[in-house]
């Protein structure tokens, strides 16, 4: 069915579509409008899932984890501060195997409080063993919702996924979209059959003690589930191609990559805005094209290897940073290309915290990274306010204070 | 009124099986076994990191015959939480004949600190579980540190020189969230605690019981000792047996027949003296006092429980 709904509805939809069957969730902006849309749904009869409306996100992953353990599919959605509250149980989710999917609407961590969209809140969760993919479409949100479940409840993977995608950018647009009903979803996507849960039938003690004579085994198999993913993203997004006609890409999608000499490398709504980008460079005659990183983790190492050969250069777009050292997607793509590739590499860091980045912008910074004029980490949208000027007087006053 | 139920009442199944890790005279390894002999094998038991996450033995043995999930420390709650709203989606496939009862199994520490919050969600939302805290009062499983359920004047290795502050009354706390069953219970009064738990088990809706937990090595008392000290709590007041249900809360077993006279109260100080957590406080300037303070402690508490409001209020 087509639709005009926010990115934010979509994704209730298409979890409503994807038969998700209990959703634990706390409310926090910008997620909010998703749970709203699914306590919506359930009322109105149109959703039958069990909705827990829980007293914190550390509860809502805590019930995340336990609900999946009983063999139903759930869902749950949260953002920022919420996403970071979650973080112990991120790993209790993955280290307990359980393959639920959470979307992560993408938005600055305070302070200073910031509701608008940047990376670090899923960067920061980069460890966790989750699968990690990054939305830039409202389409696109709707079809790796579905994709989703396919990839976690595959029995080699088995692993919990983090759906991001940009504050406002992407959650608060409207967008007029494809939603398949779920008799349409089913045959893509058929029940989730546990491997092991929570059953009188059969009692299993889960999480105990493991002693260090075990417990290496237990996060090599993580890696394992995290390896297997790579073909079964790339099944999943083939068959779904193949049943509903569509594709955003498997582990990576490119725009104007085959002949291009050199390459834009972003996440998420930047990289739509990076397509931009490339049609204006290429109406200049340069040759340019987009590799857009969709899944984080597992990161597309083969990919990059093989598409990054033979370029120019490429300019890595972050809109996150790991402090003390560099953009999270630079140093990715760099060691995926170690040993492999020689291919000169640039860091533009924007975007943080909701400022908006342009296509101008992004070509901008992408023809002075080929020229060699960039820095190897460029802050590409610094400036100086009315604010930060505010700022530097007081604490002018406050140093005066110190020395009287 | 309840039925008498006598130990020949007790099933015989063992689903707390031999081989467990537990300390000797360990009272979490009783309370489970009598628990379970109450709830059935139709259970799942959610485990809060504590003492009972590791006396139920290591990866890939397991004392305990139930489906088990062990769960991080503030998770009690909404774990429970995430299991009923998961069982009742199973039943909804008709892949369940019987729901099972969920069984949350946490220390004071799970319970009265860290786990509060998830706890007390759990409890507003309504969810359909019990909820039993073994009280030991104190971390026993880190190396008896204090808790919010450590006693005025105990030893604990952060409170060397003993705690300056009351405990909290969670029971009561819970009794504020307006849930259907509440209940106090007592190793030294097993078929009680067994029919609490019956009872528990019989009621829709969040079922709270607390059972005290005296620990050998963290109170520092002979292991042999453990049904006594818990016998001591109850005659000296210091642990109060009640059940409250319907909006009303009775005092049950050897706690109403101290209250209605047919005992006599045994001094704080007699189950002060057994333990050598309160050696200190006893031993110092301040132990009159604080014997004091604990002895108007139990007072207070069996006023409040039988409707009296403070005039602070």
């Amino acid at each position: 069915m087509r639709v005009l709904e926010t990115g934010n509805h979509l994704v209730a939809l298409a979890a409503n579509a994807a038969a998700v069957e209990v959703v634990p969730a706390y409310p926090i902006t910008p997620q909010t409008q998703i749970i709203e849309m699914v306590a919506e749904l359930i009322v109105e009869g149109k959703m039958d899932a069990e909705y827990i409306p829980v007293e914190s996100e550390h509860s809502a992953c805590a019930a995340l984890v336990s609900a999946s353990l009983t063999g139903a599919r759930a869902f749950s959605a949260t953002s920022a501060h919420g996403l970071a509250y979650m973080h112990e149980m991120l790993h209790f989710a993955a280290g307990i195997r359980v393959p639920a999917v959470m979307v992560n609407v993408n938005r600055a961590l305070g302070p200073g409080w910031n509701i608008w969209c940047d990376h670090q809140d899923s960067i920061s969760q980069r460890d966790t063993g989750w699968l990690q993919v990054y939305v830039s479409s409202h389409q696109e949100v709707v079809d790796t919702v579905i994709q989703a479940y396919r990839i976690t409840e595959d029995h080699s993977v088995l692993l919990p996924l983090m759906l991001n995608l940009d504050a406002f950018v992407l959650s608060h647009t409207y967008m007029d979209a494809d939603v398949p009903d779920r008799e349409e979803v089913s045959r893509y996507l058929p029940g989730y059959r546990p491997l092991w849960k929570l059953d009188p039938r059969k009692p299993v003690t889960h999480g105990s003690v493991v002693y260090p004579v075990d417990f290496s085994e237990t996060r090599e198999s993580m890696q394992l589930g995290q390896d297997n993913a790579r073909s079964v993203v790339s099944r999943a997004a083939e068959e779904f191609r193949d049943v509903f006609g569509r594709w955003h890409g498997a582990m990576v999608d490119g725009y104007l990559m085959e002949d291009a000499e050199f390459l834009i490398v972003a996440m998420g709504s930047i990289a739509a805005e990076s397509k931009v980008a490339v049609d204006g460079l290429r109406a200049r005659g340069k040759s340019v094209g987009l590799l857009r990183v969709r899944f984080f983790r597992p990161f597309p190492i083969e990919e990059l290897r093989e598409l990054c050969a033979g370029r120019e250069g490429l300019l890595v777009i972050d809109r996150d940073y790991s402090y003390g050292m560099e953009g999270a997607l630079y140093t990715e793509v760099k060691a995926a290309l170690y040993g492999h590739q020689v291919v000169p590499a640039r860091s533009l860091i924007v975007g943080l915290g909701g400022r908006d980045v342009t296509h101008e912008l992004i070509a901008d910074y992408a023809c002075k990274a080929w020229d060699g004029q960039l820095g190897e980490i460029t802050w590409g949208d610094s400036h100086i306010t009315r604010a930060h000027e505010i700022t530097r007087e007081v604490l002018c006053e406050f140093e005066e204070l110190l020395d009287t | 009124m309840r039925q008498m139920v006598s130990f020949k009442d007790l099933p015989e199944e063992e689903l707390f099986l031999a081989g467990s890790t537990a300390c000797q005279g360990c009272p979490s390894s009783l309370a489970l076994r009598i628990a379970f002999k109450a709830l059935g094998s139709n259970t799942i038991l959610i485990v809060v990191a504590s003492c009972t996450s590791v006396l139920q033995g290591s990866y890939p043995l397991s004392a305990i015959d139930l489906p088990l999930m062990n769960v991080a420390f503030a998770t009690g709650g909404a774990s429970a939480s995430g299991v009923v709203a998961g069982i009742k989606a199973m039943a909804k496939k008709g892949e369940l004949d019987e729901e099972p009862t969920v069984l949350v199994w946490a220390g004071d520490g799970g319970t009265y600190d860290i786990g509060i919050q998830s706890l007390s969600g759990a409890a507003e939302r309504g969810t359909d579980f019990i909820y039993v805290c073994y009280n030991n009062e104190m971390y026993s499983n880190t190396g008896t540190q204090r808790s919010g359920a450590t006693p005025l004047g105990a030893w604990t290795t952060t409170t060397p020189g003993g705690k300056a502050q009351h405990r909290k009354d969670i029971a009561q706390i819970m009794i504020a969230h307006r849930i259907p069953y509440v209940a106090t219970v007592s190793l030294a009064h097993p078929l009680d605690f067994y029919q609490k738990m019956l009872k528990a088990k019989s009621i829709k809706g969040t079922k709270y019981v607390e059972i005290l937990a005296p620990c050998p090595p963290g109170w520092k008392f002979p292991s042999s000792q453990m049904i006594e000290v818990s016998r001591m709590a109850v005659q000296s007041g210091m642990w109060l047996l009640y059940e409250h249900e319907d909006g009303e809360t009775r005092f049950t077993g050897a706690t109403k027949r101290m209250i209605e006279g047919k005992v006599r109260k045994k001094p704080v100080k007699d189950y002060l003296e057994i333990q050598g957590r309160f050696r200190q406080i006893l031993a110092s300037p301040e132990g009159q006092k604080a014997e004091d303070m604990l002895e108007e402690e139990v007072s207070e508490s069996i006023r409040r429980l039988q409707g009296w409001v403070p005039e602070y209020i």
